[in-house]
This record gives structure tokens, sequence and C-alpha cells, in this order.
């Protein structure tokens, strides 16, 4: 029995997987990923089945947490946005080579046009580099089959499985037939075999040469996906579609008359495309992303065909594909009506009002206006907001944790007063190692923890460290007396502007806490305690 | 048949609750429907658009093309004509006349002109209403109900029914004051 729910991609990724008896999810949030575990979170389903989902602290800690319950036999899904895959990368690349027992499937959900990002990196490559199978769906009810179809796959063949979703795709709602009755709990018995879970060089050589051999069967099992899509086939054409995930939907959406083929799954499946493209004078690559396909396209046909794309200027080089471009890239131009009126500016996300961060950012500007060389390396959260005017308040803000470090870097070098500003949930997620560092040199920096309890940028989930910042930055070793705790609030300004001063003068690390609740989360709770 | 919406306002004013109520009676009604949010950075009080389209065979893209809007619905003013390209020929705009100011140098005046030289433009100030029926936060269901009966595919009731799905979970006294929310936007503009 089937019913019909209105689900975003994420929304039916989360679903899949629960339909296919996953024991765990492990993530840290990140857009567009986050409503993945939200929606296990709140799921009846996996509260009966004691599914866990609370929040890993951050995403190399997410993966292994899943390694782990895959080795224990038990299925288990990691998520998180594309720069997370930079985080974890070092389990996830390795946990190719040990290779799973319980079906592990890895969802990195791309964010092309980086609407909330500070890159446009495409987690494909990820896939290749560690050499194991990636599936992307194109449509909501691809992404809850393929959740299913995912973990049977990595069981089968005893690999991690990449899930690659784009924001269009994750964050788009449609209807989506799922099952009536979920699938049961799936239970292998426990991984014993050390010579393959123990990656000393001698083991990990048997297992590379093993993964290596693997490749053809993959490409293989790619070229036999039950969601590759050929249409139009069959009849020699000049030009033929190449295209995957929205891309795909973007190349419908035109109507094409010409030969399509959809790719759902990697390794690409090298003998089906040089099949398809004979039938061409020439191939049309369209893929959200970097040209992952694009490139490999050209390393195999390019001799004999044409191959068009993002790296001939057909399509944009960089940025979200959308029905236009495509359009334009099949040579159907569209003339825009009308343009946008002149009267329409910018509307900048902002702080909001109330918003602690705002008050730390107002006694840093006042403090700061009196040391004419300060610097301050800021971190990636609402707090990055602080870079707009009003404030324009910060000078770098790069990847989760770097404000710590970079401020102790640039302090190394002289720079004086070198200031960090973090947010709670980044400080455990990656900045706890570099005050460590800075702690053991006895930097010259001043850090401000902005507490909010929450992690607020991607719409308030728990934060790992909430009620132990003081323990774990006594515990790295910041002095009692330069661990120094306000409340952010425009009657505290004296106060927090003299705290800042005199940490500045003082020649050590010292951390600031300021600490006053998130106003959406508070505001959250007060309806709530409301209804 | 197909009907495409581009649902606009500013972070935080509730386009989203919009889109779910139209997302959902279309899905009652049979239809196809696809919904596309945004999430993440710009809601902090920043633009914020959803695309919602509605059709009666198979659609394939999330993004609507340029110049395929049959309506623009937007909760501010000013958002209302950030994406004018995308409104075809005969496309209409419903939006709330009542600009929120929070960036510096607001060019109101230019905002208000462009829209009455618009022809197919209908301004109504939600806020006012939604204060009358002392329903001030439930302006986006008043906006809803306003552009009801020009909604193509979906009639005024399928709306209604979709509002007390939606909220039938934040119980009954939800459900009918953001009815009648609606019903004040719809006898508006009928
Ligand atoms: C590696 C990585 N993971 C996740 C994200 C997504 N992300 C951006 S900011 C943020 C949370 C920040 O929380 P916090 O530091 O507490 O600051 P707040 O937003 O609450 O001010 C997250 C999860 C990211 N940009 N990079």
């Amino acid at each position: 029995m089937e019913k019909t729910r209105l689900l975003l991609g994420d929304e039916a990724v989360a679903l899949g997987a629960l339909h296919a008896g996953i024991k765990g999810v492990y993530a840290y949030p990140g857009t567009p990923s986050t409503e993945i575990t939200e929606f296990i979170q709140k799921s009846s389903l996996a509260r009966e089945r004691g599914v866990h989902a609370s929040w890993s602290t951050n995403e190399k800690t997410a993966m292994e947490e899943a390694l782990g319950m895959s080795y224990a036999g038990r299925r288990s899904m990691v998520c998180m946005k594309h720069v997370g895959m930079n985080v974890a990368a070092d389990a996830f690349v390795n946990s190719a080579m040990t290779g799973v027992n319980g079906g592990l499937v890895v969802v990195a959900a791309d964010d092309p046009s980086m609407h909330s990002s500070q890159n446009e990196q495409d987690s494909r490559f990820y896939g290749k580099f560690a050499m194991i199978p990636i599936v992307e769906p194109s449509t909501q009810q691809e992404a809850y089959e393929m959740t299913a179809y995912a973990f049977s796959l990595s069981e089968q063949l005893k690999l991690p499985v990449l899930f690659r979703l784009t924001t269009r795709l994750a964050h788009s709602r449609a209807a989506v037939n799922v099952n009536d009755t979920p699938g049961p709990l799936q239970e292998l018995p426990v991984a014993k075999d050390p010579s393959s879970w123990v990656l000393l060089p001698a083991n990990a050589r048997r297992r590379n040469d093993a993964l290596t051999a693997l490749q053809p069967r993959l490409r293989k099992l790619a070229a036999d996906s039950p969601f590759l899509v050929e249409k139009n086939t069959g009849k020699h054409a000049v030009t033929g579609i190449v295209t995957c995930g929205t891309g795909y939907n973007y190349v419908m959406e035109n109507r094409p008359d010409c030969p399509v083929l959809k790719i759902p799954q990697y390794p690409l499946p090298d003998e089906k495309i040089s099949g398809f493209a004979e039938n061409c004078d020439e191939i049309l690559v369209v893929e959200d992303g970097q040209p992952f396909i694009e490139e490999q396209i050209r390393a195999f046909i390019g001799k004999d065909k044409k191959v068009r794309g993002r790296l001939t200027g057909d399509l944009p080089r960089t940025g979200e594909l959308n029905p236009d471009l495509v359009a334009s890239a099949l040579g159907k131009a569209v003339q825009p009506l009308r343009s946008k009126p002149e009267a329409v500016v910018p509307r900048p996300p902002a702080l909001c009002m109330g918003c602690g961060h705002r008050d730390v950012y107002i006694a840093l500007n006042k403090v700061l206006a009196d040391y004419e060389n300060a610097r301050v390396f800021a971190d990636i959260g609402c707090y990055t907001l602080g870079a707009l005017p009003p404030f324009c308040a910060i000078d770098s803000c790069v990847d989760m944790g770097a404000s710590i470090t970079m401020a102790k870097g640039a302090a190394d070098a002289g720079v004086w007063p070198a200031v960090a500003v973090i947010g709670d949930s980044t400080f455990t997620h990656s900045g706890m190692t570099g005050l460590l560092d800075a702690v053991n040199d006895g930097s010259d920096i001043t850090v401000v923890i902005s507490d909010n309890l929450t992690t607020a940028m991607t719409g308030g989930q728990d934060s790992s460290g909430t009620g132990k910042f003081e323990k774990i930055c006594s515990a790295l070793g910041v002095e009692p007396e330069h661990l120094r705790v306000v409340v952010p609030l425009q009657k505290n300004m004296d106060e927090i502007m003299d705290t800042i001063r005199q940490e500045i003068d003082y020649h050590g690390v010292s951390v600031i806490i300021p600490r006053r609740e998130c106003m959406q989360t508070l505001a959250r709770k007060q309806r709530k305690q409301k209804e | 048949m197909k009907y495409d919406i581009i649902l606009s306002g500013v972070g935080g004013q509730g386009i989203l609750s919009i889109a779910t109520v139209i997302a959902d009676a279309a899905l009652h009604a049979g239809l196809c429907v696809k919904q596309a949010e945004v999430h993440g950075m710009s809601q902090r009080g920043g633009e914020v658009e959803s695309g919602l389209r509605l059709s009666d065979t198979e659609i394939f893209s999330d993004l609507l093309p340029t110049g395929s809007a049959d309506m623009i619905l937007s909760m501010e003013p000013m958002e209302a004509l950030r994406y004018l390209p995308f409104l075809s020929a005969g496309g209409v705009i419903v939006t709330s006349s009542v600009p929120l100011m929070n960036i510096p140098d607001y060019p109101e005046k230019a905002v208000s002109e462009e829209l009455k030289r618009l022809p197919n433009a209908v301004c109504i100030d939600i806020e006012s209403i939604a204060k009358s029926i002392s329903m001030p936060k439930a302006a986006n269901m008043v906006l809803l109900g306003a552009a009801s009966s020009r909604i193509g595919l979906l009639a005024p009731e399928a709306l209604r029914e979709g509002i007390a799905r939606v909220f039938a979970g934040k119980g009954q006294q939800i459900v009918e004051a953001n009815l009648k929310a609606f019903n004040a936007g719809l006898n508006e503009t009928k």
C-alpha cells in the first residue's frame, strides 16, 4: 500500500531512511541538509524504534559515530552540508578503506549558487576520491526511493554510499508516494574481522587493492541502476543531452525532442555514455554543480565529439542552473517581458532586533576604535552578519573554527590586538582545539565566545556545549582571572567595554563569554508555553 | 493546465505558511505540486521567495522559468516588484500595500508608483484588515484570502479546507482564527 505525502527533498530522504530500517542518524546542522535530521527527531516511528537522532558536535564525530553503528551491524546515516564533507573527510575517505558492516549512507547537500554557504564545492568529487558509489536523485520521489536503494547497495558492496543532494531538491516540496508500512529495523551480526578494520599499512594495502579492483563492477552497477533514464534514443541526432540530478528537471521543462540520458549513479558508467553518444554529433552536459561529468566525458569521448557544457560557456561556469539557462543552451533564448524596476533595492539579511550579538559588536567597535591596528577574526554563524552595516565589525570569516586559530597565527606574527569572535556551537564544533594551541603558546589573543545557547543560524538546534563553556575553557588551560562572563544588554555596556579593554590589555589568552539566549529560540519557547 | 505562483516577502512574514496551505489544497485536489522554499541565511529579515507550481500534468522544474508566473503573491510591495521578470504576460500581482522599511532609504514613493503603473496589480492593506479583526499575526492569511478568487485550479473553498488541515495540529481556535482572516481578505477583493 502507498500513500501520498507532501515532502521536502530532505524529508523524503529522512522518511526513506526510516523506512529502510536505520538505527541512527548522525549529523551536524548545515543548510540545506538540516531538515533531514530534524524530520527524524520529530518522527514518532523513530522514537518508537529508539533511533538515535541527537546532534553530533561536528561532521567528523558524526561520520565516525555512524561508522561505529555500522560496525555493530546496524544501518546508519550521516547528514551534512557540502563543506561538512571537508570536516568529515578523514573519516569518510578511510571508511571506504575499512568498508562497512551495516549499511552506511552519507548524505552531502551541495549548495550551488551559495544561497547560504561560503563556497560551491561539489561533493561528488569526494565520492570519486574515496572510490565509492554515489547516488543522485532528481526528484523528491527518487530521494525517497533511492535512500532504501542506497542502503541495500551499501550492504551488498560492504561500502559506504555517498548520497548527493542540492539545495533546490533538498528545499523543494512535492508529492511523494510512500510506503504505508515501514520496513523493519535491519540487523547484522557485529563485525569481528580486525584485518579489515585495523588500517595498518599491510591491511590497508590489501583493502586498497580490493577497492580498486571493484571499480569496474561499480561502473556496471551505475549503468544498470533502476533510476537511469533514457529518452528519445535510437535514432541519429545532432545533440544528445547527458544530465543528472536537478539538471534533468530543467532539461525536461524545456521538452526536448533530442536524446536524453540521465545519470543517477557514479562512478560514471562510461560504456553506457559512449554507447549513447554514438548516435549523436555532439553532447551537451547539464549538471548542477561543478563540471564533474563534463570533465570525465571529455576524457573518453572528447577526441571524437564536441562536448558542450559549463567548460565551453554554453552554460555558466558557476552557479545554480535553472530552466532559462538550459533553454538558452538548447538554443531557445528567453526574453523576459519585464525587467526588475529600478525602485527595487537589495534587502540583505540582518541580525534580529534585540540579538545579543548586536551588543557584542557595539561594545567591540567602541573599544577597538582606540586601538589602531586591531583585527577581528570572526567565524561562521549569525554573528557573521556583523560584517555588514551598521557594524562592519569583522575582518575575516573563513571556515568553522578559523577565528581562534587565525587570531593566534596573526598574533604570532605580531598583530595586536588580535580578537577572535566565535559562536557557542562553532566553538565546540572546531574552536576548542585551536584554543588549546593558543593556551600552549601563551598567545596574545582575546577570544569572544558569543553564547546564545543555540545553533541559531541553521534554525535553533541544540548546541553541544551549552552549560559547559567555562569548564571547557578552564580545562583547556585558560586562567580563571581571564575567563570572563558578561550579559550582552545595552544597560551593561560600560561593564562589557571595560571587560574587553582589560582583556585586550592582558598579553595572554583571554576568553570573554557574552551570554544571552537567542531572540528566536526565546520567542519560540514563549509561543509553545502559550499554546 | 498549470498555475505558477511566486510568493515573496521578507524573512519572518509567514510566506511559507501561505505556500504550505496552497500546496496542501493542491495535493488534496489531486494536482501535481512543486514548491521551492528558501531556508537559511536569507531568513534573517532579508528577501525571501517561494516558487509554487500547480498543474494537472507532471511538473519537472522546481524553479519557475522567466515570464511564467501567473501570479505574484507578496507580503511586501517592493518584494512583489523584485520578481517582475517572472510574471507572465497576463499574470496578476496581489500584494500587501504596507512597506516593511528595515533598510535605509527605502524607496517608498517609487515602489508605490511602479505598482500603480502595472495594469494587473492589486494592493491591499492586509495589516489594517488583520488588526480590524484583532488578528495582527494572521496578515498572511488575509493576503491569501484576498488572492483566493484569482488563484487558478483551486477554489477558495479548497484553500479553506487546506487551512483547516494545515493548522489542525494547533487546535480548533487557531484554525478558526486563520479562516476568519482568510474570509476577511476574500471579502475585501470580491
Ligand atoms: C563545516 C560546516 N558545518 C556546518 C555549517 C553550517 N553552519 C553555519 S553557521 C552554523 C552554526 C553556528 O552556530 P553558533 O556558532 O552557535 O552561532 P549562532 O548562529 O548561534 O550565532 C552552522 C551549523 C558550516 N558553515 N560549515
